[in-house]
Order: structure tokens, then C-alpha cells, then sequence
């Protein structure tokens, strides 16, 4: 893991958040007090951290603000190596921790693909020198992300990588992705697979239906999701493998996940944060910006995620950030670039589910941290003595409107352009250090 | 013939050996002491005996094999056989000829003995209800290589002086390797501890119901081992995905100074060879003082030669 270099930045007075509502989701504390970060970690939370009452602390008044764990993404691309002109890991760093994320893990498709140790440990340094927040790195688990030979997932994991994946791409060899379930598995190794099958998929540019039909764009069928799906589940059970389906975006989907949980299947899943808020119909007249796969879907299938999540048979909520230059986005829709730039909205989006009674707070920020870090083995994603100070002070009222020339990502892709979201990210700390301030 | 070797091949009522399966503990026990006396012999300046004048042994060999089939011919010409080899690549048999076909053609010659190699779990013994000799299994696809688990066992009973409660660790490509499988059926019948590591892709389903315990850590399934049994790892197992890399599986499941400390210090090293150093075992390993690779080789002769004695007891004489 990277973190940023606690040992002589973070060597300052403690530090006291009081006056906080504070939010556990891994416990489910729900509790005003106050919360002493020192040597960057949680030193103590209770009713007793109030001003001044710790001495030699510094202290920070929350207002009766939220404090909770930061948020960990488990999606991003960071566009090292190769697309830095999209994204670095140090612009990347600066928009999660100006959206309140203090983990995010990084994709490999990246250019070369981060299919090799030297790879990992590039990235690793990388995050370490230029990173505001932890950042780990996802490695192919096939070589070249082709989906043929499978990659070195031992001695990638022993590098530092946090879970194995095929980037935005299916494995659509059942043999391979049998033996890397398998064999992933002798290595507790998590395996986090993209949802497509190619050959639906096709040149398929937006969800499948009566929109798609009405522009004259081919569509992309959930099927193209629930195949491969229902395929993976499979092969778990045959394997024992630790399986989870990165983005799900339909009905159909969820109700395979829910089968597989049911019967007990080492089976989670992800959805994006885009396809809680977001629907086909915003595809407007051919907004590229709406581009991403998977495709946004019906209004059912959108509402069918805001009930997973608020569920909890969607465990992982994640920004999908894939950030895209307007070299990519400003094509026509069929020839324009995936994807939309997601970390700095991450949190705002997700309130929309919060505010319009959808989903309750505790299981979005469990989406948003907790479950993700159980997942992952992280110690962060809980507010616990001990536990990393990485942390976010959340004003969950505060209007704000998304102005992409605001936005600390290089790319500006972001789907909410002109939103008005309602709650943000006031300050975010990465093990104890303050690495955002709004305003 | 000493009057113990004379006891002991009578004590093996089989006409062929297919297979280790099947074989009981006593029969087994029969072999081993038979081939004890084989391999004082091998040491002697004289090596030749008798017992097979004038019989015909052939070597078929439908898969490469150097030190089975020398060792085969070795034992045959030291027991005075008439030796023949045929080499048959895969590709002529394509061409046209069935494995019945080549048996009945064979079985026309009237050998006495017929060593068979092939490809194919199973074959041997197909073949072997087509031919009149006595037939040797000398290795049948992923199946069994009943004389490499024979020599084994004098290998680890010679050091040993038992099999009986010894923990015997099987590292490595377990799901194609017949030498393993053979070798579990021969010491569970003999009283040993087996236990297999490999990676789950290499392990085979239902692995743990032959009798034996299931590791994917090298650490843990050496631990307190009496004997560190390595297989060989084939370079097409990279290409069907099993495993990523030769340096990935050194790194996990070769056999190097740092996982062999979790075995008893005095624990062997074996190999049925031919060994990949540097992908399943460390060349230091395979050259230790623990190591009996090239005894095994010896071995092999011996547990050969008793073979082709117990076989030749039942071959008909008129």
C-alpha cells in the first residue's frame, strides 16, 4: 500500500474534530462527540473529546456536521502510465480527496497494462511521491488484459496489488477465467470482473430499447450483463473464488446476485454511481458525456440499483471515474470515447438517493467505505480507536452546482455538468493529515 | 535365485502390472524385497543372470522416454532377454494404425513381455486384452506409472527403513502426473502420510478423496515432511492458463532451501526426473546430500529387473 508519508508530515498536535455527528457505518454509531486524530490514526472518539478538553490538541469545530470514514473507490482510472493527458495519479489524488475519497483503487488498462510486478511497484511509487490519498493498484489478471494466459497473480500480490481484474474488458474464455478463479483463490486474491459479453455487445453504443431505437444507435441488451454474470457464478461455485462483478446496471443483474448470495457463493457486486442517478433518457440528443459502459440503463433498472443499494444486496458503490479528453467526447455519440469522470461527485451524487428518501445514509456510506474496505482487507472504513484517521467532514445540506472548470480532475467529462447536488466534502483527512478544504 | 526371492515371486500371482491398483500390501512388500536383491545385484562387477533366456521383452513406446525405456532394457538384458525397442511418435500412429492393430501385429511376433508407453489413460491396458504376453505399464497418460512408484518406495525404504507412518509430500503438477497417482495408491497402501501441494488449477477435483491431504501452501504441506517428492512441471501448462509463469511457480511451488527448512532436516529430496532446475526445484536443492534423485535412477534398474522376474514366473513354458 501507499500512503501518503505519514512520518514527518502528519507530526503535529493532535488534533480534535468536535462538535461532529459522528457516522460509523461499520458499526453503526450514529452519535454526537468528538473524535482525536494523532499520529494519524483515530486516538479516541466519544462525548468526552469536546474544545479544549484534550490538552496540547488542536481542535476543529464540525458544526454538527458529519464526520465518517473516507471514502474508498474501488474504480478509478488514473491514467498512469500512458494517458496522463487524462489523468495523473496526482490530479486523480486531488479530485478524490476533493470528493471525500481517501482510497481509491486504480484500474490496469492502462498503456503499458499493469500486468507485471514492475508495473505495481511503479504505480506504488508513483502514489507514494505525488498521491494526496491511498492508492492501490488493481492488477490485469490476465496477461495484456487479452483474456488468454493468466497473469502472474501471486508475485502481483505480493508487489502490492489489492485485487485482480480484466479493466473493462470480460473474460470470455470460461476455461481462463475458471483457472484464475481457482487459482486466485489459493491466494485469498479478490477477483473483480467487468460485466460484457463481446459478441452481444458488438458495436452497441447505448442501452438496448425504445431510446436507443428513436436515435438510431445501436444498443448494447442487458443479457450482454446477466451472461457473463450468470456464467462467473458458475464458476465460483465450482471454484470457491472470490468474486465481484465491478458495475451491475439492470434488474436482471441484481437478481442474480441476490440468487448467489442466497446460496452463499463468495459473490459481491458494485454498482456505479451514475446508474443510481442516472438513466438512458438523459442521453438527451446524443450527449456523449452519458457514454459509459456498462450503458445507462431504463428507469426500472436505475431504480432497481437505488433498491440493491439501499438493500444491501449491492455492496459497493463506486464513481467508475474514467476520465476523457474532449479528443474522445466531442465525436459523434457511436464514435465517442466510455466513460465519465466521477470522483469528485461520487458523494454529492450519491446523496440525491439520501435526500430523496431512497437509500438512508448509513447504507450509503457503508456502500461507500465500509463494505469496500471488508472487502479489500483495508483497516480503513470504520471510525474506530485505531483505526487510520482517514476521514471526511460531510456537509450533508450544502447546495453546490458542478462546474466543471472547477473540478481538479484533468478531464472535465462529468455527466452532472451544471447539477445542482446538495452535500459535499468539507475536509478531508488522509491518515490524519487535512489534504482538502472546500471553499 | 535365493530362496527369499524365490517366495517372494511366487508371492505375485498377477500376469501383467497395469497398475498399482490392485495390489496388496504384501505383494508390494514382494516386489520391494525382490528388487533389494536386484539392486545387489546391479552393484556387482557380474550382473547378468538368467531367468529370462530366451524370452523376447519389446519396449513400446509410444511417448519419448529415455530413462524408463533404458532402465527396461538394462533390466531385460541383465536378466538375458532378447531386448527390442519400438519407438512409435504419436504422428505414424495418426496415419492410420489403431493401438489394437499394432497389438495384434505385436502379439504375431510372440514376445514374452511387452513394455508399453502411451499417451492415453487406459491404453495399456486395452492393449492388454489383446495380446497373449505378460504387459508392463510403463506409464499410460495421467494414469498410472506403476515401476516408478515401485522404485520410489525402495528409494524411501531404503533410507527409511519403512514406509509405515512417514509423511510423504507430492509437490507440483499433480492433475497430469501419473507418477503421483500411482505413488499415492502405493504408499496409502503401505501406510504413509500422503499429502499433495499444488495450486488449485493443478490439483485435479476430488483430489482429497485418494487418500490424501490437500495443500496449495508449500510452507504448510512440508511442514514435518520425511520425504519432499517433486513432479515435474510441463511448459504447456503455462500455455492452458493453469499457472501464469515459471518464475511465478518457482517462486510459490519450487523446491528451494527456505520452503525445504519446513521439513524435517533429515527429510529426501526425489524427483522422477527429468527435472526442470530453476522451475520446480532449486539446483542446490536437487544437488543436496538429501537428495536421492540419482539413486532413484538406480533404483529404477533394480525395481525393473524384479518386475520382469515376477512376471517371468507365470510366462508359460511350453
Amino acid at each position: 500500500m501507499s500512503a501518503p508519508d505519514t512520518d514527518h508530515r502528519t507530526a503535529h498536535r493532535p488534533l480534535a474534530l468536535v462538535n461532529a455527528r459522528m457516522i460509523d457505518p461499520a458499526t453503526g454509531l450514529d452519535a454526537f462527540g468528538g473524535l482525536l486524530i494523532a499520529d494519524g490514526v483515530i486516538a479516541d472518539l466519544g462525548m468526552h473529546i469536546t474544545e479544549g478538553a484534550i490538552e496540547g490538541a488542536e481542535s476543529l469545530d464540525c458544526g454538527g456536521r458529519t464526520v465518517a470514514p473516507g471514502l474508498i473507490d474501488m474504480m478509478v482510472f488514473a491514467g498512469e502510465p500512458g494517458h496522463e493527458h487524462r489523468e495523473t495519479l496526482a490530479t486523480a489524488s486531488r479530485a478524490a480527496a476533493a470528493g471525500g475519497v481517501t482510497t481509491i483503487l486504480c484500474m490496469p488498462n492502462t498503456d503499458p497494462v499493469i500486468d507485471d510486478v514492475a508495473l505495481v511497484d511503479f504505480i506504488l511509487r508513483r502514489a507514494r511521491d505525488t498521491a494526496l490519498v491511498h492508492v492501490h493498484p488493481m492488477a490485469a489478471m490476465t496477461r495484456d488484459l487479452r483474456g488468454e494466459e493468466m497473469a502472474e497473480i501471486g508475485l502481483l500480490q505480493e508487489a502490492g496489488a489489492i485485487a485482480f481484474t480484466n479493466g473493462k474488458t470480460s473474460v470470455a474464455d470460461a476455461r481462463v477465467m475458471r483457472n484464475v478463479l481457482a487459482y486466485a483463490k489459493d491466494y485469498g486474491a479478490l477477483i473483480v470482473h467487468h460485466l460484457e459479453d463481446a459478441s452481444l455487445t458488438q458495436d452497441g453504443v447505448m442501452n438496448e430499447g425504445e431510446v436507443a431505437t428513436r436515435l438510431g444507435l445501436r444498443g448494447i441488451p442487458t443479457a450482454a450483463e446477466t451472461i457473463v454474470l450468470e456464467r462467473d457464478i458458475r464458476l465460483v461455485e465450482l471454484t470457491g473464488g472470490r468474486y465481484h462483478a465491478g458495475q451491475i446496471s439492470c434488474r436482471a443483474s441484481l437478481d442474480v446476485i441476490r440468487a448467489a448470495k442466497s446460496r452463499g457463493l463468495p459473490v459481491t457486486c458494485g454498482v456505479s454511481v451514475n446508474h443510481l442517478t442516472l438513466n438512458e433518457n438523459d442521453i438527451g440528443s446524443y450527449r456523449t458525456f452519458f457514454k459509459m459502459k456498462p450503458p445507462l440503463r431504463a428507469e426500472d433498472d436505475r431504480r432497481a440499483m437505488v433498491e440493491g443499494v439501499a438493500s444491501g444486496d449491492i455492496d459497493v458503490i463506486v464513481s467508475a471515474h474514467d476520465p476523457r479528453g474532449a479528443e474522445g467526447k466531442r465525436r459523434p455519440f457511436a464514435e465517442a470515447a466510455d466513460g465519465a469522470a466521477g470522483l469528485e461527485t461520487l458523494l454529492g451524487a450519491a446523496l440525491r438517493l439520501y435526500h430523496n428518501g431512497d437509500a438512508t445514509l448509513h447504507r450509503l456510506l457503508e456502500a461507500l467505505s465500509a463494505n469496500p474496505a471488508n472487502l479489500l482487507g483495508l483497516g480503513s472504513g470504520r471510525l474506530g480507536k485505531g483505526a487510520p484517521a482517514d476521514l471526511v467532514l460531510i456537509d450533508l445540506e450544502i447546495p453546490w452546482t458542478v462546474e466543471p472548470e472547477r473540478l481538479c480532475s484533468k478531464s472535465k467529462n462529468t455527466p452532472f455538468d451544471g447539477a445542482r447536488l446538495e452535500g459535499r466534502a468539507l475536509v478531508t483527512f488522509v491518515a490524519g493529515r487535512p489534504v482538502y478544504h472546500y471553499g | 535365485m535365493s530362496i527369499a526371492a524365490e517366495a517372494s515371486t511366487s508371492s505375485f500371482p498377477h500376469r501383467h502390472l497395469l497398475g498399482i491398483e490392485g495390489l496388496s500390501r504384501s505383494e508390494i512388500t514382494a516386489l520391494l524385497d525382490l528388487s533389494e536383491d536386484a539392486a545387489t545385484l546391479g552393484r556387482q562387477i557380474h550382473k547378468k543372470r538368467d531367468d529370462l533366456r530366451g524370452r523376447t521383452l519389446i519396449n513400446l513406446f509410444f511417448e519419448a522416454s529415455t530413462r524408463t525405456q533404458s532402465s527396461f532394457e538394462l533390466a531385460g538384458k541383465r536378466l538375458g532377454a532378447d531386448v527390442m525397442n519400438m519407438s512409435i511418435p504419436t504422428s505414424s500412429v495418426k496415419k492410420g494404425e489403431t493401438l489394437i492393430d499394432t497389438a495384434v501385429t505385436l502379439n504375431a511376433m510372440r514376445p514374452d513381455l511387452l513394455v508399453v508407453r502411451h499417451h492415453s489413460a487406459g491404453a495399456v491396458e486395452l492393449l492388454s486384452q489383446k495380446v497373449d504376453c505378460s504387459v508392463i505399464n510403463a506409464g499410460d497418460g495421467s494414469h498410472e506409472h506403476p515401476t516408478q512408484a515401485l522404485l520410489d518406495a525402495l528409494t524411501i525404504r531404503r533410507h527409511k527403513d519403512r514406509l509405515q507412518g512417514l509423511i510423504v509430500a507430492i509437490c507440483g503438477d499433480i492433475l497430469h502426473s501419473r507418477v503421483a497417482r500411482s505413488n499415492i495408491l502405493l504408499l496409502n497402501t503401505l501406510g504413509a502420510r500422503v499429502r499433495v501441494i499444488a495450486p488449485s488449477t493443478l490439483l485435479g477435483a476430488g483430489i482429497e478423496r485418494l487418500g490424501v491431504e490437500v495443500f496449495t501452501s508449500m510452507r504448510e504441506g512440508l511442514k514435518d515432511a520425511d520425504v519432499v517428492m517433486m513432479l515435474r512441471l510441463q511448459r504447456e501448462r503455462m500455455m492452458s492458463s493453469l499457472i501464469p509463469s515459471t518464475r511465478e511457480y518457482f517462486h510459490f511451488f519450487g523446491l528451494d532451501y527456505d520452503k525445504l527448512a519446513c521439513a524435517k532436516p533429515d527429510a529426501l529430496i526425489m524427483h522422477p526426473g527429468p527435472m526442470n532446475r530453476g522451475v520446480e526445484i532449486d539446483s542446490n536443492v536437487a544437488d543436496d546430500p538429501r537428495s536421492v534423485i540419482r539413486e532413484q535412477v538406480e533404483m529404477g534398474v533394480a525395481v525393473r529387473i524384479a518386475v520382469l522376474q515376477a512376471l517371468a514366473r507365470h510366462l508359460p513354458n511350453e
